[in-house]
Order: C-alpha cells, then structure tokens, then sequence
C-alpha cells in the first residue's frame, strides 16, 4: 500500500506541498495566468509569478504579525484571489487554513473559528467583518481580523483589524530583513503537515474539523487526473464554495499540481454570464447546477420564437438517441450518425455556446444523484457529464464515471489508488492515501469514523458485478414501515427532485403505517407553468397551495409511485408554504435536509398527514439571515392519492 | 462652511403659494434631508435647486456663486446632479449606455473626434468607461451591466438612477425620495449606498424622504417644510423633539415615539 501512495506523490519531484508547488510553478510557468478574475468588466489576470509573490508578501506578513508554526487561519468570504493566496500563505507560515462557508450565521462562524483555534480570520469585506467583530468577546483566540475589502470599513477602529494590503506591506518589511525566510519557511513544510482543516456541515449536531494533510490533497487529485485528465492551460471557473472539499480539490489541490487557470466570477449573481464567458475546459457542480441549467434551457425555449422551439423539438430527441445508444455501449448507426451531426449544426453548437459549454471536456456532478433526464440532456448535446462520490474524509472523491462506462444508478469506479469494499453492515467503505489525519480535536469520532485504516462512510450500497459502486442512502437514514418494509427515504426523495417542479422533498415513514412526503415547489418553473395557464399568483405561499398546483405535483407523485414496490408508496403528500432554507437549520450549509430538524419542526403537518383531517392550519415565523423574522399565516392542503390507498 | 445656501425663496404657481420665504443652509460634506407631510414643497424645493422652477424671489448661492438664475444644464456643469421621484432613465437602453450618458457633461471631444474612433476620442471613452464602472462597482450592479433598463426590478431601477447620477461625479447631489417604493432590504441597501457616497466620495447629499427611520439613522441635518413654510431646521434629534413637527405629522396632542 505505502509504495504506491509514495509513487504517486514522487510524480510531483518533491514539490509536495501547496507552497512548494506555488515555488515551481512560478519558475516553470512564470508569465502564464494562474488566475483571472472579473473586476469593474473586465478579466484582470493574476500570473503564477505574481500569485506567488502576492501569497510570499502575506505569508511573511502573518509571520511579522506574531503567526506560529501549527496556527490556524479562517477564511471566510466569496471566491476571490485573495481567498486562495491566504490559504497557500499560511500553509507557507507552518499553519492550516480553516475555510467558512460565506452564508453562515454568527452562532456557527463563531462555533468553527473557536474550536479550530484560529488565531488570524482573513474576512472579505464589511459583512463578514460585522460578524466576526459582534462575535469578538466569545473569540478569545482571535488576535487578527485581516479584510480584502475596504468598503464601509473606513469607519472602523477595532485594534484587531487590518487591511489585506497592510499585512502584505509588513510581509515586504519583514523580506528586506531577512531575505531568505520566504524560501527557508516553504522547505519545512512536509507532505504530513495538515493543510486544511475542512469542518463538514454535518446532518446531526455540531459540524467536525477534518484533518487534511497535502499528502491526502494531492494523493486526491493526481489520482483524479489519472483517469480525467486536465491540462495546463485548461480553464476552470471556480464559483462552489472555497470552504467545500470539492472546491478545494480543483482552485487548489489540482490547480497547483496540474497548473491550468482559476477564475473567479465578478460577484454571485454572474457566475453563469461569467461561465460563459471564459468558456471553462473542466467543470464540477452539485446536481442542483446542472438541474438548473437543464431547467432553464427548458423554461427559454417555452418563451422563444416557434422556429427555434421546432428546432430544439426536433434535434433534441436526436441527441438522446446517440447519448442512450452511447449509454448502452451499442454502435451508433450511419443514418443517426449523420442526422446527429445535422442536429449539432441546428442546435447543440448553439446551445452549448450559450451555456458556455463549447470547450468542456470533462463535467462532474457529486454530493447527491442525478436525474437520468439531465444526464441524458447534456450527453444528448455533446457534454460528457460524469457523477462521482466521495467524502471530506477523503480528501474530496473516490469513485468517479469512466467515459464510455456511463451507468445513470451508479457512481463510477473507484480511481487507481483507491479501495472500496462493502461491509457486512453492507456500509461503504474506502481506503487510500487521500484518507486524512482524523478530526480536530475529536479522538472520539475519529476512531468511529476509522478502522484499521478502513474510512467508514455511513453510506449504505453495494458494488454491481462490473465494478461499479451504488449509493443508495445514508445508513441511519434507511428506515422501515410499521409493518417492517424498509424504505430509503432519500432514495423518493430524490426520484421526485428528478421532476423540475420539485425544488425540496422530505419523506416521512419510520414507523408508520404508510409513506408520506412534504414537497416544496421550484417557484420558477411552477410559476412559469402558472403563468402560461393565467392562474395568478401572489407568493410562494399563495402559489403552492393552489389546486391547479397541487393537481400537477400529483401527477409527478404519481409517476415516482409506479417505480416504487407497493408497499412503499407514497400515499399522502403536502406542498409547503416556504422553501427549505438553511438559514432556518433546515438544510446544512451543502443543502441536504437535516431530516431530524425538519420532522421535529413541522410535526403538526405531519400530524396532519397521518391524521383525517383534509387540512392543518399553520401560524409560525420564519428568520431571515440578517436575524429578521416574518410571520406566516396560512392553511395546508393535505392531497390523498388514489393509488396509495389501493396499495 | 456651506456648499448651498438658499435664501428667502418665494414660489407660486398663479394664486397657489408652493414655497413662501424658505431659507437654509447646507454644509459641505453632509447629509440633508427635507421632510415634511404631502404638498409641503419639497419637490418644489429641489426643483428650485436644480433649476426646474424659477423662483419669483430669493436666491440661491451654490460656494459663493448666485445660480438662480442659470438653466438647469448650466447648473449640471456646476456639480449638481439630481434623481427623480418617478424614476427618469431611458427605458430602452442599456444600464451601461444610461451611465455613459451621465458622463456627457465631462465628455470633451465635439461630434467629429468623438466620431472618429482612433485618437483622442477613444481614448476618451475609455476613460468614461472606466469611470462608469467604478460606480458599477460601487452600487453592486455588475450582474445587470448590459441588462436593458425597461426589464428591470423597481428597486435596481432606483439604484441604477442613482449610479447614473453618480456618473455626473457631482459635488451636490439632490435625491428625491430614492426610497419610495422600496422593500426593507432594498431600503437597507439604498441606506448604505447613500453612506458610503458621503463618506467615500465626500458628496454632499440633500435628499427628500418619507421614512423617519431612515431620516433619522442617516442624515445630519434636517430641514422641515409644511404648507410651504419652514417650520423646523436643525439636527435630527431636535426635530423629532420639535413639537410643531409633531403637530404637523401626527396632528396635535401625539407623542412621536417611533425611533
């Protein structure tokens, strides 16, 4: 086992950390752009050489403000330039970087800042500076408050707080003393030390630091790279949060191995424009993104003109033909072949300028299932998009689709490097040099989480005879009827998101007498839908307790029920007055349902659900992220469905 | 020392007396609103300032110089920039070309080296172009730069009038009701906006709003009209305290206890 790990960290020539590899990478490619980003209109390129000496300036700045070797630093904010050079820099000084996720609130940036033992929090601007400073009195650890944008800031005195610049500055100071400390700090760094501590938003109870050192980053993605090759010079576009694995494993861990161009979007709100506009080579998003866009292609051709709807119905099926043909490992026949090549001058080049998709090579979808209609939909214009699966725990992925070996159920094939087998518990487990260290300070959920270097996912699933791996659910979460029928609620969960007019879905059963499922609806395309039949609308609220509404997820309920075995149907369901949010607790920060939380919290409709009453009266208030609070006043319809009492 | 004085201005519309001897003083660098119940003349007021009306008596002197007198374009070149309560953009053109627009004033090239595109013209634009979109920036609204004006929300609409009079890089900035309409948020929004206008520009900021809130939280002085008369003028504390404010607002005998 250990020759192998060493094998493929020897590929880096012993540049074996982030820092190390920043060093060669600004010798090799110099003048090249490492990363762009969207500034007053237009891309403003940062080259390896300089991104080097930006992240040299504030590494030695840390050191000039007093950082330690083993420090921590936590960096909250969008992904901008200054988010990775921090990361690099205080990985130069000997420390580890704690990512936040940009939308937390107070209670959990003070929580994760607190325990990891942070002693620097570089924060982008005014807003997360604000939480940090209300949050001082409980962050004993904290001595510096370091923000990269100035706006709004001019008025603030905290002793703790210092601009980005001002600490590059220091950095400079502290160069012209001691010229050599730059270099001298990046050769002690080794493959061992921890990089990142990644806090995973747990389902349950308070989040947990994993321990990543450079050897499991980049062990990850040079395995990743064997099997989906990137370039130098490829293009990626880095909009998920920094403080996801994911995101970590391409702005950084392949980004600095592999050496291809990061760009950042000008603000949230463009990233699609932005996508667009450099044309990325590779590309990585959670389901929701490519649903997204599918949905968005399909709601602009209801609005554009009848040619180009014709066009769109007629090459359309031609591509899902090719991409089913393909799926099924069968040739394509001449005929198709040259219809498809017409139908990709008619429609797929076009749709894939406009999705910014000319150039993509290798797409990726993870973190929950995909629904066959996206894969086929993008397959169908020529974008290979594979699902893969992986942990935090290990270092972002293990399992990824192989081209030409595309199964919609399953999640691909371990890459080289990597173990997957399944326990008796019928639990997945995994084992390579991309499995960290164990979680700060927390001996006790380490050894839960590990065994005899085993990575125990809680996943439940089980590998098909040609080496594919299937996820079915989380293991805790797989549950049974009253009457013993055990059900995966995730499993219709995410069945019924497969429809575009479900945005969230939460399946009740675990002990009772029948299923049931609170929906909430996509308010985009329900109310297109809604718009095209002049049923008019208020809210979200207003929207979804409408009849006509209810009649059309009814009948996307019932096409999942016809999948489901008899037993495990959905027999009752409701449309919720407001969309799951992860301000309210009710998603994590990664958007999966914290189910415990949402039972607990909607318990009078699920009373209703199970009870005989045809509707429950709801009065409650919803908080928004600024500590604001609405009330909602509303009455629930509760649907029965026909099928589900036949069963 | 003040940027604005305005001195015994008298306006009438026929027999209607909209403003009847209103003086007051606004200092540089701050924040002035003016408030008052419906039909008090606020509007007419700003109109005065900005050139709109021509007031039958008084003056008003911008840094020491009696302006009027002077057309309202005139008085553009002068640094004043102003919005509008019913927003005022060209519908059918883009944010950015809204924005260039405001930058004409400072637009040197004639309709020939503005014509020509190499020289000094496109050196020109470039300039302008950069300056527009500091102020796109600033107001955050990148993701609607190329977006068509008539398409958007209310709320960007507002803001988009404010960049568009930010482009005029005015030393006196005259905002009429810039939050009319708005929701809570967007109110926040257009709250720290203004701000930051002040404090990182140094724009000088009168402004007419209805939201005491906002009055009260952002400005530095306040100047009360009612029924075309100035009935109160001083910093906003005082005159929340004011009992003819209050008598004007809530009627007689209320207590203003609203913060």
């Amino acid at each position: 086992m250990r020759t192998k790990i060493v094998s493929i960290l020897d590929r880096l020539h012993g540049d074996d950390t982030f820092p190390k590899l920043l060093v060669r990478n600004a010798h090799t490619f110099a003048d090249r752009t490492a990363l762009r980003e969207k500034e007053f209109g237009i891309w403003q390129s940062i080259t390896w050489r300089e991104y080097h000496d930006r992240v040299r300036d504030f590494s030695l700045g840390l050191v000039a403000l007093g950082m330690q070797r083993g420090d921590k630093v936590a960096i909250i904010g969008d992904n901008r330039p200054e988010w990775v050079c921090s990361e690099i820099a205080a990985q130069a000084a000997g420390g580890a970087s704690v990512g936040l996720y940009q939308d937390s609130n107070l209670n959990e940036v003070a929580y994760v800042i607190d325990h990891c033992d942070a002693t620097f929090v570089v924060a982008e601007d005014q807003e997360q500076v604000d939480k940090i400073l209300d949050m001082m009195e409980t962050l004993p650890k904290v001595r510096h408050v370091v923000y990269t944008d100035p706006r709004g800031l001019r008025s603030y005195k905290h002793p703790a707080l210092l601009s980005f610049e001002q600490v590059e500055e220091k950095g400079r100071e502290l160069a012209r003393e001691r010229p050599d400390l730059w270099m001298e700090n990046v050769r002690r760094g080794a493959a061992d030390d921890v990089a990142i501590v990644c806090y995973t938003s747990g389902t349950t109870g308070f989040p947990k630091g994993a321990m990543l050192s450079f050897r499991n980053l980049l062990a990850m993605a040079l395995s990743l790279h064997e099997v989906d090759p990137k370039r130098p010079g490829d293009e990626f576009v880095s909009f998920l949060p920094l403080a996801w694995i994911g995101e970590q494993m391409m702005s950084l861990s392949t980004a600095l191995a592999v050496g291809f161009t990061v760009n950042f979007p000008e603000e949230p709100e463009t990233v699609m424009e932005n996508i667009r506009e450099i044309g990325p080579h590779v590309m990585f998003a959670p389901p929701r993104i490519w649903e997204n866009l599918t949905s968005t292609v399909q709601v602009r051709i209801m609005d554009t003109s009848p040619f180009k709807r014709l066009m769109y119905n007629l090459c359309l099926p031609i591509g899902q033909k090719v991409a089913d043909l393909q799926f099924a490992k069968k040739a394509v026949p001449a005929r198709l072949r040259i219809l498809y090549r017409l139908a990709y001058w008619g429609l797929f080049r076009a749709l894939k300028d406009r999705l910014g998709f000319t150039y993509l090579r290798s797409g990726s979808t993870g973190g929950a299932a995909l629904g066959p209609d996206v894969f086929r939909f993008f397959h169908a214009m020529g974008v290979p998009l594979k699902q893969i699966y992986g942990q935090t725990e290990i270092s972002g992925i293990s399992c990824i689709h192989r081209e030409e070996d595309i199964q919609f159920h399953t999640v691909g094939k371990p890459i080289p490097g990597t173990e997957v087998r399944i326990s008796e518990r019928g639990e997945i487990l995994s084992r390579s040099a991309a499995v960290f260290l164990g979680y700060y300070k927390n001996e006790k959920a380490t050894q839960e989480t590990m065994e005899e270097g085993w990575l125990h996912s809680g996943d439940a699933g089980y590998l098909t005879e040609d080496g594919h791996l299937v996820v079915i659910d989380r293991i805790k979460d797989v549950m049974q009827l009253a009457d013993g029928t055990k059900f995966s609620p995730q499993f219709i969960e995410n069945r019924l998101k497969f429809s575009p007019y479900v945005k969230e879905a939460v399946v009740v059963g675990h002990d009772r007498p029948y299923l049931t499922a609170m929906l909430c609806i996509d308010m985009g395309i329900v109310g297109k839908w809604a718009e095209r039949r002049r049923i008019s609308y208020t809210t979200y609220t207003d929207l979804s307790a409408k009849a006509e509404v209810y009649d059309l997820l009814q009948a996307e309920v019932d096409q999942v029920n016809e999948t489901l075995p008899a037993a495990a149907r959905i027999r009752k369901f409701v449309l919720l007055y407001k969309e799951l949010d992860a301000d309210d607790e009710e998603l994590t920060r990664t958007r999966k349902v914290r189910r415990a939380f949402v039972e607990d919290r909607y318990q009078e409709v699920i009373a209703a659900l199970y009870g005989d009453r045809g509707e429950v009266a709801i009065d409650t208030t919803i908080k928004f992220q600024d500590g604001k609070t609405t009330r909602i006043h509303t009455t629930l319809l509760v649907r029965e469905l026909a099928l589900g009492k036949a069963a | 020392m003040a940027l604005l004085q305005v001195k015994d201005i008298l306006l009438h519309f026929r027999g209607v007396t909209a403003l009847f001897d209103v003086s007051f003083e606004v200092q540089k660098g701050a924040i002035h609103a003016i408030i008052g119940p419906n039909g008090a003349g606020k509007t007419s007021m700003l109109n005065c300032i900005s050139g709109v009306y021509r007031p039958q008596r008084g003056s008003i002197v911008l840094e020491g110089r009696d302006i009027t007198r002077l057309r309202p374009d005139a008085r553009t070149g002068l640094g004043i920039a102003r919005t509008f309560q019913n927003i005022a953009l060209f519908k059918g053109m883009t944010v950015l070309d809204n924005l260039l627009i405001g930058r004409h004033v400072h637009q040197k090239s004639g309709v020939l080296g503005g014509g020509v595109f190499w020289g000094f013209g496109q050196k020109e634009e470039i300039a302008h172009r950069e300056m527009v979109e500091d102020i796109v920036d600033f107001l955050e609204i990148q993701h609607i730069r190329k977006k068509v004006v008539g398409t958007l929300a209310y709320g960007l609409q507002k803001r988009v009038e404010l960049a568009r009079a930010l482009a005029l890089e005015p030393r006196l900035l005259l905002l009429d009701e810039p939050m009319a309409g708005m929701n809570a948020e967007e109110k926040e929004d257009m709250a720290r906006f203004i701000l930051e206008t002040n404090e990182d520009r140094g724009t000088t900021l009168v402004m007419i709003e209805h939201d005491m809130g906002v009055v009260m939280d952002v400005s530095h002085r306040v100047t009360v009209l009612n029924f075309g008369e100035k009935i109160a003028d001083g910093l906003p504390e005082e005159v929340r305290r004011s009992r003819e404010v209050q008598d004007a607002y809530l009627g007689e005998q209320h207590e203003l206890v609203e913060g």
